[in-house]
């Protein structure tokens, strides 16, 4: 079984379900989103333990006078986040299947492109066959925002895909010139693949600018402040499961992109802007934090939770050690493992005060809904990353990482552990507890709902106690893409001797 | 003796009649249309003419595929010659090689659509079938020549016979004041286009003594110019002008301003025409004289170009920003492509030509689909143009909704569709051609088309239906008795169309094929392109003395 199937799965998928009558669309997606998390569960087990390389390799010529390949590979940087995808887009479709959609065929239709181009570029051994899955990545979500989201959906789409587009160009036309430069520097023919691209550094000139145009696609994607001008917007319109896999995968597939791309083919621009690209992090960290304890809207709290978290996870990547960088992969799945179903809560809360997002007009929800306000709990103190929590972890080894690099920067960046504490407990207390709201009418959390959150608070507590799952599979693959820039950081001019040999 | 040689027999100019065909399959193809368009019955000119002329096109595409396949040599390896002596020693006029093969094959099919788009407006009942479609087969025609020749005077025939057939088709809607106006203001602009290119071209011939594109090119690149070709003010000026003349036909800035009005004026299947096969024609010619005839003054030209093509780029796209009828904002649109294409000529190297062909071909599929949604919404709705009057169009018509979305995410450049292999390809050859700033320069317009792009797609998906406001001629109640004379107009000229026309998705079954067809092949090219990039790899091959 090739990765072509994992990857194409939930597209056709989604051809079919839109042949099936209508009320069994949404059946026939989940259907669907189930086999492929099995997919995605067979390659899990049959991954091999402590090798770096790519397993599972799919290489065929695609464009041959391009030398642009359709390599597909796992290894331990993305095979957590393969799961991880296929997870979280099984419980939004399950949580969709439920619920009553216009024209179904349409939003299941843009949700099988939406998985089938996230599992793609995590996917993709190729920079520009990786180019081609994260553009395509955005368009269902904007198809997604613009039909079915609430409120300025129209102008809120535009802003989001705008922003993200213009990040995406600047990334085409940094791919097309590494891949042009690197095989006019070594008198080689055109390749784009990563493995071959690995072998033809190119000057530090040419990276610089070439970093920058990645970093910038990637920053505004994940969103970082000061490049978030369309998450307020986009996340408050979008549809709750479109923004749970956007926040929970789509946002990290940008983090993977740092970990997959620019670490590896730019070690020395990655060393250049270290400083730059953790202070932004650090900035963004702070800026996350504060907006999401002072915003009245409890979507809204969620949304820049996953700021400040993307930007520890930026902080981990750029920490340059293997230490740091192993802690934002575990993080970028433990975040992706907290921030859907909290998303989920949003909405189950929201619909028990008379279907507004804002906290004042929660709270006291939890006297009737007990199992509803426990599974929230457990997902709050994950968040906060709470000692024996897998997130804990996380946090810890990417703040160990940075340690090592930058003292002052970790010390500072410490604050944001406190101050995640307090955002998530202010959202679990002002709506599952306090004074009840005004329009509150509280009930028993849905079998449905149920069915969407259980597992994957499961999953979180199988995670705290045993973190080592993520961390065991990615460590050899960690090192190899950490080690270039490592190097260069520790002893630049060994590398440059390297290069020029 | 001196009898003898009297009575041998006059050597003519040997003509490769076979290398020809796609031109002389044209040339008798419309001609033939225009006299069975004379025939009384009233089926043969709905049916049979429009068929013919579909026919004719088949039969280009056929025969210069055949052409296409007899010589796979790389390099142009032969030259018809009309006039030449009979072993058929260069300078000929035309050089019916693989570049101007697969853009003939462009033009035809771009042709076909145009026909399929036409068959049951407005514009062939009011000017004549026979007429109409005559005149789209005669401008292919000259597009053929055009983008063949090999010296001045062929390519100053070839011009004149492609624009002045659409003078007249752009004003074919004649009872239309807005078709008319178009086809007025192209004649006027078309023209001052013709006479700079002959100007220009006069002073080339005056520069370097031939009219001949080999020789020329000879003349630019071994220094043979009095001063140099910098220093020489004759080959500067003549090369000036030549480039203002082709820009005017290609619709390239600051020369561009006819267009939208143009386009928005002309009847919608011959703006479709005009978008996709003029432009690349005029495109073609700009490879074929700059890339071959000028090479070797290209430190003189390529800055100039450049620039030009930046300004292009970026006029193009600001200007789409604000338009509210789809038809002048694809003008703009279109304004903006050919600054993208353009910069692949500006490279002169393979690279360059091969991308701007793939890009050429890409542009057809991307444009047509769009158009023929406008077609179609026009037979239906009297605001068939305007951007508003698509609002809702997803649910009510998806058939039509997703060719038009298909178009515009390809024109916008996102992947899966053939727009992002194109500018992909593009990106390639300018950075690998040292131009990276006007990759930088592709790029950034291309952010700013996605305002106007992503515009037309949230229109048709997200905004409510709004109710079709009844036709105004329906609504006046006019009759027959109302329509205006028409001077020499066709026997169907005066016939009152009944009714709004049949509505639903296949009312109109072959504008509905022309859109699923090309979006189709934009998705499919999109995923597969290997084939279209070997194939446009021959056209760049064609060129001899290319990097």
């Amino acid at each position: 079984m090739t990765l072509s199937i994992l990857i194409w799965l939930p597209l056709a998928v989604a051809l079919l379900a839109a042949l099936a009558p209508r009320p069994l669309i949404g059946q026939v997606s989940v259907v669907g989103s189930l086999v492929t998390l099995g997919v995605a569960i067979s390659f899990l087990v049959r991954f091999k333990l402590g090798r770096a390389g790519l397993q599972f390799v799919t290489d065929h010529l695609w464009i041959s006078s391009l030398g642009i390949h359709y390599k597909l590979g796992l290894d331990g940087l993305n095979v957590v986040l393969v799961l991880l995808t296929t997870i979280l887009f099984s419980a939004s479709l399950l949580w969709s299947a439920f619920r009553e959609w216009d024209r179904p065929r349409s939003f299941y239709f843009h949700f099988g492109l939406a998985q089938s181009a996230v599992l793609g570029a995590f996917c993709a051994q190729d920079l520009a066959l990786f180019v081609a899955f994260f553009d395509l990545m955005l368009i269902p979500f904007y198809f997604m925002v613009g039909m079915w989201g609430s409120g300025e959906r129209v102008r809120a789409t535009t802003k989001l895909v705008v922003y993200t587009l213009v990040g995406s160009f600047f990334m085409l036309a940094a791919a097309v010139a590494t891949g042009v430069l690197s095989a006019n520097d070594h008198q080689a023919s055109l390749n784009f693949a990563l493995t071959a691209l690995r072998g033809m550094r190119l000057p530090h000139a040419s990276q610089e600018w070439i970093f920058l145009c990645f970093a910038f696609a990637f920053l505004v994607k994940m969103p970082l402040v000061p490049f978030h001008g369309w998450l307020a917007d986009g996340y408050k319109s979008m549809p709750i499961p479109a923004v749970a896999v956007f926040s929970g995968v789509v946002s990290k597939v940008a983090a993977y992109g740092f970990l997959r791309i620019v670490l590896p083919l730019f070690p020395y621009a990655a060393v250049h802007f270290q400083t730059l690209m953790l202070l932004i992090a650090l900035v963004s960290i702070m800026w996350g934090t504060l907006v999401a304890f002072t915003t009245p809207d409890a979507r809204m709290v969620v949304a820049y939770s996953s700021v400040a978290q993307l930007s520890f996870i930026t902080l981990g990547i750029f920490s340059l050690r293997p230490t740091g960088a192993q802690g934002a992969l575990l993080q970028m799945l433990n975040h992706g493992l907290v921030t859907a179903p909290l998303f989920f809560i949003v909405a189950a809360l929201a619909a028990r005060a008379g279907g507004s997002e804002r906290l004042a007009d929660m709270g006291g929800i939890a006297f009737r809904a007990p199992v509803l306000a426990s599974l929230a709990l457990i997902i709050t103190l994950a968040t906060l990353a709470m000692p024996g929590s897998s997130n804990f972890i996380g946090e810890f080894m990417i703040l160990l990482g940075v340690f090592q690099t930058k003292t002052a920067i970790s010390i500072i960046a410490f604050a944001g552990v406190v101050g995640a504490a307090v955002y998530a407990l202010r959202l679990y207390i002002t709506g599952f507890h306090n004074r009840t709201g005004p329009r509150v009418a509280s009930r028993e959390l849905a079998l449905a709902d149920a069915a969407v959150l259980a597992p994957i608070v499961l999953v979180i507590l199988v995670l705290a106690f045993y973190p080592q799952f993520g961390l065991k599979r990615s460590e050899p693959s960690v090192r190899l893409a950490v080690a270039p820039a490592q190097l260069q950081s520790v002893a630049p001019g060994l590398t440059r001797k390297v290069a020029s040999r | 003796m001196n009898i003898l040689a009297a009575t041998a027999p006059v050597s003519g100019p040997h003509v490769d009649w076979e290398a020809l065909s796609p031109l002389w399959v044209l040339a008798g193809g419309g001609v033939l249309v225009l006299l069975v368009g004379l025939l009384r019955p009233r089926a043969i000119r709905h049916w049979i003419v429009p068929g013919l002329a579909v026919i004719t096109f088949l039969c280009t595409l056929a025969a210069a595929i055949v052409v296409f396949g007899y010589h796979p040599h790389p390099h142009r390896t032969f030259a018809s010659c009309l006039v030449a002596g009979p072993a058929c020693v260069r300078p000929a006029p035309l050089a019916i090689d693989k570049l101007a093969l697969e853009l003939i094959m462009l033009f035809a099919v771009a042709g076909i659509a145009a026909v399929l788009m036409s068959w049951r407006g407005i514009a062939p009942r009011e000017s004549g079938h026979g007429e109409f479609f005559g005149l789209l087969i005669f401008s292919v025609l000259g597009m053929g020549v055009f983008v063949s020749a090999q010296n001045l005077v062929t390519l100053f025939l070839g011009i004149e016979v492609l624009s002045i057939p659409l003078y007249i088709l752009c004003a074919s809607e004649t009872r239309r004041e807005a078709s008319l106006e178009s086809g007025l203001k192209y004649l006027i602009v078309g023209s001052v286009g013709s006479a700079t290119l002959v100007y220009g071209l006069g002073l080339v011939y005056g520069a370097t003594g031939s009219t001949d594109f080999a020789t020329i090119g000879t003349a630019l690149s071994q220094g043979k110019l009095a001063g140099g070709v910098l220093g020489n003010p004759m080959v500067l000026t003549g090369l000036g002008l030549v480039i203002v003349g082709f820009a005017f036909k290609a619709s390239v800035a600051p020369f561009h301003q006819w267009t939208p009005d143009v386009y928005e004026g002309a009847p919608t299947a011959i703006t479709a025409f005009m978008a996709t096969a003029t432009k690349a024609a005029a495109i073609g010619v700009f490879i074929r004289f700059f890339d071959f005839a000028a090479i070797g003054a290209q430190d003189t030209w390529a800055p100039l170009l450049a620039t030009i093509a930046a300004i292009t780029i970026v006029v193009g796209n600001v200007g789409a920003l604000g338009q509210s009828s789809l038809k002048r904002m694809m003008g703009y649109s279109g304004v903006a492509q050919a600054g993208y294409m353009l910069s692949g000529v500006v490279v002169g190297t393979r690279l360059g030509i091969q991308a701007t062909i793939l890009y050429l071909i890409f542009y057809l599929f991307m444009n047509l689909a769009p158009f023929a949604v406008i077609v179609a919404e026009e037979h239906e709705r009297p605001d068939g143009d305007y951007l508003s009057g698509l609002s809702g169009l997803g649910a009510r018509r998806p058939w039509l909704a997703w060719p038009m979305t298909i178009g515009m995410l390809a024109l916008a450049g996102i992947p899966g569709t053939v727009g992002f292999i194109g500018k992909f390809q593009l990106i390639n050859a300018l950075v690998s051609g040292d131009y990276t700033w006007l990759a930088i320069v592709l790029v950034i317009g291309s952010m700013i088309s996605l305002g106007y792009y992503l515009r037309v797609v949230a229109t048709i998906w997200m905004r409510p239906a709004v109710a079709a406001p009844v036709p105004a001629a329906a609504a006046s109640g006019g009759g027959p008795g109302e329509l205006a004379p028409i001077a020499g107009g066709s026997l169907e000229a005066d016939e009152w169309e009944e009714g709004p026309g049949p509505a639903g998705v296949f009312a109109y079954p072959e504008v509905t094929f022309v859109a699923i067809a090309f979006a189709a092949a934009t998705i499919f090219f999109g995923i597969f392109p290997q084939p279209l990039v070997h194939f446009a790899s021959h056209a760049a091959n064609a060129l001899p003395g290319l990097f």
